[in-house]
């Protein structure tokens, strides 16, 4: 308990330094602005800003990117409600209920219990993180590499999962997530592999190259091809005060909400979008009158919106406690890191104490300018909105062109973004997930590092993956997972979930 | 010959292909394999890439012997405009500086969307090009040119 609070005074001291408040806003206020807006993610602005974050403080860096990711779960949730579009796509259920609600002229009230519910996840996923994380750094202090092949194994099982669609296609993803990570030199021999003599390609592809051309280019590719743009209308407000009725039935929502989100955030392939899903069927689950459900009731509104502000934020446990990226944005976040020359991993804690604790602290000091700011500001937002997509869509181009040419100053970083843009498009034509790619991708270097130490470590013999206790544990549950989804009744019910999609 | 399952049949095709490649690649250029316990560089390569070529057949013959959807069409046009500005841009933006290729970004690409407003497209690009100026390369201190090099 006196090292917690000290550590969070820690935080606190680095984080009330104005200029790390002036970067925590800056991130929370970009987050609200692109999770407002549809067609742009945390990803893409993550990956774009990644480059220019390179002058920075490494606390500063972090404290910044952290906040956009959580304030575009405030922001996604402002467009669900008025316009009946997600801005974000954690905020597709919470549409359902909040365009109802505001239809009957409660979009004021469904506002407020969004932000008021994501504040209160936001506080409980901080101090989990607090509390969750120095325990988790230990253990993590004792993995060897075999443990450490088969947590990023589970990692990586554990995405196959929880993504949708075919889990064929997604292991499929991950692996070729993996050997493109494999491109560039070799760090054992300092051999150079698959370069195809392209001098460019011997410190292999950027992940921001990847995640550029995947997740924004296709993206806008996605988009323009959907056609008419949609007609932005935007009912009135009304009064930003819920009733007390509303109080008392979100009250429990939120719970649930910030329970299972915070649960789900930490699981490996899990984040925001899964979160808001599962709460909003477990809300459906166990209400006593689901008919209300998709008419305007304040649950499928509190408890989705709950959950992923909450995951969002413990997403960084596994992060900062096994240096392991459970989803894209934390990936990006790896990248932020190496930029900063940081090596990700339970030493970050010990080693960077205030870069650590600052931002966690920062991560609640975050939440809170949020509420302050997002309720008053909620017509600026909404201002947002009427700017046509035909005069958005240059603008993120002209952001993410300039942010790839500027990660080594080459034209070869743009051209390959391009190519990763027509390949990410390809594939979801072909209904493959590109999520799974980019955790391949991050991880396969750190997997194949692992496998050969562990390898060495063992003189050649295989089976030190299941003698080790923990390695075993680790490779016993991503087994048993493959085994249940495998199962025809849990499959039947995992594609019934991801059909509302 | 009728595909049953177009969508899948062409990702299980597409997934061989590249998994294979690898380690075709990893033999072809002769990259050492090693022994399990000192394993050389073609090794981890070599074994991913067979696993995905054999993951790529196995989706094709799932596909084969399944109903499923078709391939949705390509929208060839919002693609070539966008991707290509890209390109465009990123192999000009040095010799001709960032005002003008933004402005030259912003024009290709809106070719792309559904209507094309020469005269608000004109504004927008002039707009964005001064606003990413001040912010990137005044703001954040990134190492572009302005204007065009041949100028200087």
């Amino acid at each position: 308990m006196d090292a917690l609070i000290a550590n969070l005074s820690l935080g606190f001291s680095v984080a009330l330094q104005p200029e790390a408040l002036m970067y925590c806003l800056i991130g929370c206020l970009l987050g609200t602005l692109i999770g407002v807006l549809p067609g742009i993610g945390p990803v893409a602005t993550i990956a774009m800003l990644l480059p220019a974050t390179f002058a920075l403080k490494p606390e500063f860096s972090l404290i910044m990117l952290a906040g956009i990711y959580y304030g575009a779960q405030y922001g996604g949730s402002t467009t669900a409600i008025l316009v009946n579009i997600p801005g974000e796509s954690s905020s597709v259920v919470t549409a359902l209920d909040g365009y109802q609600m505001a239809r009957n002229g409660r979009a004021g009230a469904a506002l407020t219990v969004a932000a008021l519910g994501s504040f209160f996840a936001g506080c409980v996923a901080t101090i989990l993180l607090a509390v969750a994380a120095p325990p988790l750094a230990e253990i993590a202090f004792k993995f060897g590499p075999a443990e450490y092949f088969s947590l990023m194994t589970l990692g990586l099982i554990a995405a196959v999962v929880l993504a949708h669609g075919s889990v064929v296609k997604a292991i499929a993803m991950i692996i070729l997530g993996l050997l493109l990570g494999l491109i560039g030199t070799d760090v054992n021999s300092g051999m150079a592999r698959f370069n195809f003599s392209i001098p460019e390609l011997v410190d292999g592809i950027g992940f921001v190259v990847i995640a550029m051309g995947v997740f924004g280019f296709a993206e806008i590719i996605k988009n323009l091809e959907q056609g008419d743009e949609s007609e932005v209308f935007v009912h009135k407000v009304g009064s930003l005060l819920p009733t007390m009725k509303d109080f008392k039935d979100a009250w429990p929502a939120v719970l649930r909400g910030t329970g299972l989100g915070s649960l789900l955030g930490i699981l490996p392939g899990g984040g925001a979008v899964l979160a808001s899903f599962s709460a909003y069927t477990l809300e459906k689950k166990i209400a006593k009158d689901p008919s209300q459900f998709g008419k305007g009731d304040i649950r499928g509104v509190a408890a989705p919106e709950s959950a992923n502000n909450a995951a969002a934020q413990t997403s960084f446990i596994p992060l900062l406690t096994l240096g392991i990226p459970p989803n894209p944005v934390m990936a990006l976040m790896v990248g932020a890191m190496i930029i900063q020359g940081i090596q990700p991993g339970p030493q970050v804690m010990t080693e960077k104490p205030q870069l650590f604790w600052g931002m966690i602290v920062s991560m609640w000091l975050g939440n809170l300018m949020l509420v302050i700011l997002n309720l008053p500001l909620i017509g600026m937002w909404i201002k947002l909105l009427t700017v046509p997509y035909r005069l958005l869509y240059p603008a993120i181009l002209v952001f993410c062109c300039i942010g790839v040419y500027s990660l080594s100053n080459s034209p070869f970083d743009v051209v390959f973004t391009a190519i990763f843009g027509f390949i990410g498009y390809l594939f979801l034509k072909l209904g493959c997930e590109p999520a799974p790619l980019l955790l391949g991708f991050i991880l396969g270097p750190m997997m194949e590092e692992n496998l050969r130490r562990a390898m060495l470590l063992s003189r050649g013999d295989a089976t030190v993956f299941v003698t080790r206790p923990l390695s075993a544990t680790l490779l016993g549950i991503a087994a048993l997972l493959l085994v249940i989804i495998a199962l025809p009744a849990i499959r039947a019910k995992r594609e019934e979930a991801f059909v509302e999609e | 010959m009728h595909l049953r399952n177009p969508k899948d049949f062409w990702a299980g095709v597409l997934f061989a292909a590249i998994g294979f490649a690898f380690a075709i690649v990893v033999k072809v250029a002769e990259y050492p394999m090693g022994t399990a316990s000192r394993m050389g560089a073609g090794y981890f390569p070599f074994v991913l890439g067979t696993i995905l070529g054999v993951l790529g057949l196995i989706i094709v013959a799932k596909a084969l012997v399944s109903d499923g959807d078709r391939v949705p069409k390509f929208a060839w046009r919002p693609i070539i405009f966008i991707l290509g500005a890209v390109i465009i841009f990123g192999l000009t933006a040095k010799t001709i500086g960032l005002a003008l290729a933004i402005v030259v970004l912003v024009m290709i690409a809106s070719f792309g969307g559904h209507e094309f407003r020469m005269k608000e497209q004109l504004i927008a690009s002039v707009v964005l090009a001064i606003g990413s100026i001040a912010v990137f390369v005044y703001g954040l201190k990134l190492p572009f040119p302005i204007w065009p090099s041949f100028f200087n």
